[in-house]
């Protein structure tokens, strides 16, 4: 019987407890009348429901933990296991594969050994597996009766079911904080491992990047300098990105909002808001397949030095189309909450249009506009999958838009993606690259959203 | 400054003797054109910048479909095959019983080869693909009886070939795309067997259903995952939690969360879920677990706006009859914010289906050649597909890029519609 047959049943249980207890309840509502009663049947219902089948789905929780420890305890009981070779590693070797064949994942063995094991493993799960099943159902039963017992008509089945309710959904608010704990700790202590084998101050300012170097055997010492990494990404998400991305979305929302008529925007926008929808991974593929090749062509025949076909510009021009809608969005937002009495008054003094946006409304919009750009930078620089795919992996400090640099992120990707072991400076350097870009994003954000509240004016 | 410094000041001002503006004369007719002109300027670069966001979406379409469509077609070569003179050593009898088992077995490559040598010259096993085994073992399938004459099967050309006859290879290629056309071979055909087939190494058998199964199956860990939870804390901030320091703290970590680069997800679950919990690789298990936890800031915060939306009337009149908390909440505020809560987790969904970063950090970048079978089994997704076909060598894996984008943005395009259709149907102005 598998573990999912087992829960499956207890749900079974616990809904057959809901409709029993409903029945009755019922039947007491109307033997004493409405009035007398403190719950609803519903209630009663919901109350059973839940004391069959949270112990047991609680005990099944535990037990899945503890069993393969019994397991293995009572394996290495038997007579079988008494010529297991001493040391722990072949000794765990023969027995995973011992288990692997008596769970059916493992056709044969390689090691003959393991086959006289394969028994005993059989044996030993199925009991503990079958007393785990038991015992599940007696909690289940146990659980419905002594709460069905309490079915009465002055019983507060109500309060009680509705306290579950409660915790249910603090708990479920709770999993952010721990999400948001689980980061910053994994970020943290995987970063202190690294920094343990590398001067954080060499990472922060050196100037040369070459992992591949130490994990040869070179040495930590001048490896890990993540200021061209940080140039690269700087350079990518927070210039070229936004020198495409600001005048293109800043114009677009002014277009939309002041000059274009409601039914014109009505199809324009969703139009916009489909470059934000479209996946990264394509706009990378776009990027490397289309833009890079034109922009490399581009480049030898007007003569630039150093073009290379994984360049920063064609990772940038893209990035910067990705971010347009979200410029454009916080743009429009901020235009839209200026008072209309203001360009009301711009307008009656004979000023244009365009003379009212941009004397006026944007001047008000201004704490808006700026703090939707941070946010955009942040967003531009944790972006992945364009500089992945169309920016290159050289770590150069250049300020040539056409040569190849590369990102915290691609970093990141190329750290993570080998066969390293987990333990090595090459690896652990990618969480501190990643809490470099957490910080960084986190810091932006707040700093956009400080912006935005002590610059906003208050128009009232 | 007080209002009675004002009319001081005017008194001491001296006055100036002023012009009456001369609005007929030339500077002032020049200086309104230019205005006028500036207005006209103006207004274009707000329609170029429109105009140039929507044809960059445009050009990108065009160049994916373009490219992508080609990907559903399959260049077919018609291979005369003399089945008593091939070299097949088969029991025709055995076919009856088993024939899936004994075609296996069976020397079927090596028919191409003397069949295309026979028909195309002595390189013409090179036009064929891996593929035409397969096509030849379903010809057998179908009908036993062919292996008593001679037969015509539509069997797919090798990649060069297909490339070629698409548009253009290699001169070898090219000059063998010329000979079969004289033959009279060639033709195109849907390539269907894209949509049902898997990962692999050679561009004409490759498909996308292993990667579209990987990504349904993440996807629905997801979703049974973040929904729940998303729900759960949208309802708890917005009408149960108390205005203390925790709930500050549960809002701060939420906003936080949906501005947290997608990568660092990835970090978390390889840190938590692969290093300490020993989770499998590569598993849309794993995969569905960590972009749950990137989905779930999306459904709080459309959730919360949704239950906003939702009047304090209709709270106060469920009170005011008998409710208690949680029956107001469960039996009114919910159903009439759910609306507006599907519509952000259909948004948060599509999102996530258009992920990949996090994913390769959990090392479902692993070529799989089979379509997974369970939530534990190593897999891969479309984006992940997408992307590590990317990065292969051969041209012909070019078209299958674009055709798994073609089918990924078809995906998207759904979800999308679906939440804006639910959006227009259900919003409900108070």
């Amino acid at each position: 019987m598998t573990g999912l047959m087992i829960v499956l049943i207890i749900l079974a249980l616990g809904a057959i407890g809901w409709i029993v207890a409903r029945a009755r309840a019922t039947r007491l509502q109307i033997e004493v009348g409405r009035l007398a009663t403190n719950s609803r049947p519903t209630q009663h219902g919901w109350y059973v429901a839940l004391w069959t089948t949270l112990p047991a789905l609680a005990f099944l929780a535990v037990w899945a933990n503890v069993m393969p420890g019994l397991v293995h305890g009572t394996v290495m009981a038997t007579p079988a296991a008494r010529s297991l070779p001493a040391d722990d590693f072949s000794r765990n070797a023969v027995l995973a594969e011992a288990q692997a064949i008596a769970s059916g994942a493992q056709a044969g063995a390689f090691n003959p050994q393991s086959l006289t094991l394969v028994d005993s493993f059989r044996a030993a799960t199925s009991r503990y597996s079958a007393i785990g099943a038991i015992l599940a159902a007696i909690l289940a039963f146990a659980g419905g009766a002594y709460a069905f017992s309490r079915v009465r008509p002055a019983f507060t089945a109500r309060s009680r079911v509705e306290r579950v309710v409660m915790w249910t959904l603090l708990g479920a608010s709770l999993i952010a904080i721990i999400t948001t704990a689980g980061i910053v700790a994994s970020l943290l202590l995987e970063s202190l491992r690294f920094f343990s084998m590398v001067n954080p101050l060499d990472f922060l300012f050196g100037l040369k990047w070459s992992p591949q170097s130490a994990a040869l055997g070179y040495g930590n010492e001048n490896a890990f300098g993540a200021v061209p990494l940080f140039w690269g990404t700087v350079f990518i998400g927070a210039i070229i990105a936004m020198i495409v991305a600001i005048p293109l979305g800043l114009m677009s929302a002014i277009y939309l909002t002041q000059y274009a008529r409601p039914e014109t925007r009505k199809w324009m926008k969703p139009i916009l808001e489909v470059l934000a929808g479209v996946p990264t991974v394509v706009y990378g593929y776009f990027a490397a397949l289309t833009v890079a090749p034109a922009l490399r062509s581009f480049a030898s025949t007007v003569g630039i030095p150093g073009a290379s076909s994984e360049s920063a510009l064609a990772a940038g021009l893209v990035m910067g189309v990705m971010i347009i809608p979200f410029v454009s969005s916080m743009a429009d937002d901020s235009i839209a909450a200026v008072p209309q009495a203001m360009r009301d008054g711009s307008l009656a003094m004979g000023a244009t249009t365009s003379e009212t946006i941009r004397k006026v409304l944007i001047p008000a919009a201004l704490p808006g506009v700026v703090g939707g750009v941070l946010l955009a930078v942040s967003r531009a620089i944790g972006e992945t999958m364009i500089v992945v795919m169309a920016a290159g992996l050289a770590a150069n400090l250049t300020l040539n838009p056409f040569a190849s640099v590369t990102t915290v992120t691609t970093q990141m990707v190329q750290l993570l993606t080998g066969d390293q072991e987990f333990d090595s400076a090459k690896t652990l350097a990618a969480f501190a690259l990643g809490l470099v870009l957490f910080v960084v994003t986190l810091l932006l954000n707040i700093v956009a959203l400080r912006v935005v509240k002590k610059y906003r004016e208050a128009y009232e | 400054m007080s209002s009675r410094a004002i009319p001081e000041v005017e008194t001491v001002a001296p006055r100036v003797a002023r012009t009456p503006t001369d609005w007929k004369g030339d500077a002032m007719r020049r200086r309104i054109a230019g205005r006028y002109g500036a207005e006209r300027r103006f207004r274009l670069l707000g329609l170029a910048a429109v105009a140039l966001s929507g044809g960059f979406l445009l050009f990108l379409l065009i160049t994916m479909m373009a490219n992508g469509l080609r990907g559903f077609t399959q260049t077919q070569i018609a291979l005369p095959i003399d089945f008593p003179s091939s070299p097949l050593v088969i029991d025709p009898a055995s076919l009856k019983t088993n024939p899936e088992q004994v075609l296996a077995g069976a020397n079927l490559p090596q028919v191409i080869d003397h069949a295309a040598v026979a028909a195309f010259g002595k390189d013409g096993g090179r036009f064929m693909s891996a593929g035409a085994v397969t096509a030849l073992r379903q010809a057998i399938i179908d009908d036993p009886d062919i292996l008593t004459r001679k037969a015509t099967i539509t069997v797919p050309a090798s990649e060069g070939v297909d490339l070629a006859a698409k548009s253009n290879g290699s001169p070898a290629d090219e000059a063998a795309v010329a000979r079969l056309k004289q033959a009279g071979a060639l033709s195109t055909g849907a390539n269907l067997s894209f949509l049902t087939l898997s990962d692999g190494t050679d561009p004409t058998v490759v498909g996308v259903w292993g990667a579209l199964k990987g990504s349904l199956l993440t996807m629905g860990i997801t979703l049974l995952l973040s929904f729940p939870i998303g729900v759960f804390s949208a309802l708890y901030l917005e009408e149960y939690a108390p205005r203390n320091r925790w709930t500050d703290l549960i809002e701060v970590s939420i906003n936080n969360l949906a501005a947290v680069p997608s990568i660092i997800f990835g970090l978390l679950g390889l840190a938590i879920f692969l290093n300490v919990a020993h989770l499998p690789r590569s598993a849309p298990l794993v995969g569905g677990m960590t972009l749950a936890l990137m989905t779930m800031p999306v459904i709080v915060i459309a959730g919360r706006n949704a239950i906003k939306a939702v009047p304090p009337s209709i709270r106060d009149a469920a009170r005011g009859i008998g409710a208690s908390p949680v029956q107001v909440v469960f039996h009114h505020v919910l159903p009439l914010a759910l609306p507006g809560i599907l519509t952000g987790t259909i948004i948060g969904m599509a999102r996530a289906l258009g992920e990949t970063a996090p994913l390769l950090m959990i090392g479902m970048r692993a070529f799989v050649a089979s379509p997974p079978g369970g939530i534990t089994d190593p897999a891969t997704v479309l984006p992940v597909q997408i992307f590590l076909w990317s990065d292969e060598v051969g041209k012909g894996f070019i078209e299958k890029t674009s055709a798994a984008i073609i089918v990924l943005l078809i995906f998207l395009l759904t979800m999308n519609s679906i939440a804006i259709y639910l959006r227009n149907k259900f919003e409900k102005k108070w």
